[in-house]
């Protein structure tokens, strides 16, 4: 198979390629038009204001806002951190409390830990097994010094998608400035910050076929005004929310990738629904005991996230070392730690071991599909004959009565 | 993360997958590890009673490629070897033979904990052959 000597890339919800479309519109803004968009003096700086101008509408589009309510920045990490500590700083007088969640990206639950240090409450809300957090518990948890929920759209491991509608709803209700990390939704998903009433949203130009180092963060303009401390000091650009030189080339390319995604979001959801099937399908025809971790129905369409019992992650990537996924398992991760996500959901830490996120994308084949999922198969039933656990479950042991020598 | 050629070989091509029939005199049995770690390593033995000679060693491990690795090696390691010498087998030299990064140490000393369990196994089915070889 011609494909055998190019590696297979299916790790699309950590990032995309750029499209070449998206390439092709930036290529210009690192040469000839390099000049800086706040240079209001000259024509220069003018064609460069434009082209920025045109991006912002393009993101403003594709989740229903108005352009001026787009502040560029250099990704969603910044954007999390804008987010949470801009409101925590601007409605500190309002109130002390913020609510989140368990299965968040780094980015907002470091963000939320560095604000209780300087004496902000903060509720991680647990998730149900299927991803979700349960918007009982978030209505109780909701005080009048509450000032913040933040509560991603879809999750980056298990791409399961939250409940956004009905949590603005409660937001609004209650009074309280709605938050959402929209990275892995944003392009993949109908996203509409007014239907949804969300006030604030990150977004990531590198999840939805765009560069790398540009994001966004939506800040509601009327109803209710939205106002964020700034993080960035300095000249005041960006309604003085984020202060810097725009990234002129990366927003063009932001905007074009934007755009893209808005034209395509319906064949492109509908494509990777079905190569995501197709992909469990062909997996589950040969092997048993595997086990899809997160809600099978609420989820972003190119996501699939497995637990292949009796099999370490680690072990199993190194088996398909020519196609790209990742591992919940600790044994790939710098802290040896396995994946916290997994664990909020209840996934006992013998499966967390064993998980492959796959994230299939715009450049994914049903060809790639097939030959992926081959090769796990083999893999797996390889090192299934290689691995102790599966023998004793296939004798009838049950392994929670076998007395470990943990470490 | 970059696997040595070595590990890559192993990994590729484990030696003495299998298993010896733990019920048996003459086999030691070796379990170590647990599930929620992320690794178990199964290293067995098969020793001569009379000479101490550990003639066959079989592995099975659920564990990163390192992992497998180093319980390949280590059977390898142990066949040819008697008890004691066996016993000798440290988990650096592992870590040496194979060129593991320092994450992956810990495989190796699982490596060492396999054989050593496994050791004292067949010593607690041969308590006098045991003594005696420690005796001389
Ligand atoms: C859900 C989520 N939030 C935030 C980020 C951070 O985005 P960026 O890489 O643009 O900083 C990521 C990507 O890693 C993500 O998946
Ligand atoms: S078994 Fe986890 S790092 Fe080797």
């Amino acid at each position: 198979m011609a494909m055998s000597n190019r590696p297979i890339y299916m790790d699309n919800q950590a990032t995309t390629p750029v499209d070449p479309r998206v390439l092709e519109a930036m290529l210009p803004y690192f040469g000839e038009r390099f000049v800086n968009a706040a240079s209001r003096n000259h024509q220069f700086g003018w064609d460069a204001e434009e082209a920025v101008d045109n991006a912002r509408k393009q993101v403003a589009a594709l989740i229903n806002a108005h352009p001026k309510e787009i502040v560029f920045t250099s990704g969603a990490t910044e954007s999390d951190n804008l987010a949470l500590k801009g409101v925590a700083e601007m409605y500190g007088q309002k109130g002390d409390h913020i609510i989140t969640c368990v299965t968040e990206h780094k980015a907002i639950i470091d963000s939320a830990k560095h604000l209780e240090k300087q004496g902000v409450r903060v509720t991680f809300l647990p998730v149900e097994r299927n991803g979700l957090i349960d918007l009982d518990d978030l209505e109780r948890a909701i005080t009048d010094k509450t000032i913040l929920i933040s509560i991603m759209t879809a999750n980056n491991e298990v791409g399961v998608v939250q409940d956004i509608r009905e949590i603005g709803r409660i937001a609004r209700e209650r009074g309280v400035l709605f938050h959402t990390d929209a990275v892995q939704a944003v392009g993949k998903i109908p996203f509409d910050v007014q239907a949804m009433n969300v006030d604030i949203a990150s977004l990531s130009a590198h999840k939805m076929y765009g560069p790398k180092g540009v994001g966004a963060l939506y800040v509601r303009r009327r109803n209710p005004r939205v106002l964020l401390t700034p993080i960035i000091d300095g000249g005041g650009h960006e309604r003085g929310m984020r202060s810097g030189t725009l990234n002129v080339p990366g927003i063009v390319g932001f905007g074009r990738a934007a755009e893209l995604s808005m034209n395509e979001l319906e064949d492109e959801s509908r494509r990777l629904g079905a190569l995501r099937d197709r992909l469990l399908a062909r997996l589950r025809e040969k092997l048993d005991e595997i086990y899809i971790n997160g809600d099978m129905e609420r989820r972003i369409p190119g996501n699939l996230n497995i637990s292949f019992a009796y099999v370490e992650g680690e072990s199993l990537l190194m088996g398909i070392d020519d196609v790209a996924v990742s591992s919940g398992s600790a044994c790939t991760s710098a802290s040896l730690e396995p994946s916290y996500v997994l664990k909020a959901l209840g996934v006992g830490e013998d499966l967390a071991h064993t998980s492959i996120r796959f994230g299939l994308g715009r450049f994914n084949t049903e060809d790639e599909v097939d030959y992926v999922a081959d090769k796990v198969t083999g893999t797996v039933q390889r090192l299934r004959e290689l691995s102790p656990l599966y023998e004793m479950v296939k004798e009838g042991i049950d392994l929670s009565t076998v007395n470990w020598t943990a470490d | 993360m970059a696997y040595s050629d070595k590990v890559v070989d192993h990994y590729n091509n484990p030696r003495n997958v299998g298993s010896l029939d733990k019920g048996q005199d003459d086999v030691g049995t070796g379990l170590v590890g647990a599930p929620e770690c992320g690794d178990v390593m199964k290293l067995q033995i098969q020793v001569d009673d009379r000479s101490g000679v550990i003639e066959d060693a079989k592995f099975k491990t659920f564990g990163c490629g390192s992992a497998i690795a180093s319980s390949s090696l280590a059977t390898e390691w142990v066949k040819g070897k008697t008890v004691d010498e066996a016993l000798e087998i440290k988990n650096t030299d592992i870590v040496k033979e194979l060129s593991l990064p320092p994450v992956k140490i810990h495989c190796s000393v699982l490596a060492e904990d396999a054989i050593k369990a496994a050791i004292s196994d067949w010593k607690a089915k041969h308590p006098a052959e045991a003594s005696a070889e420690t005796a001389g």
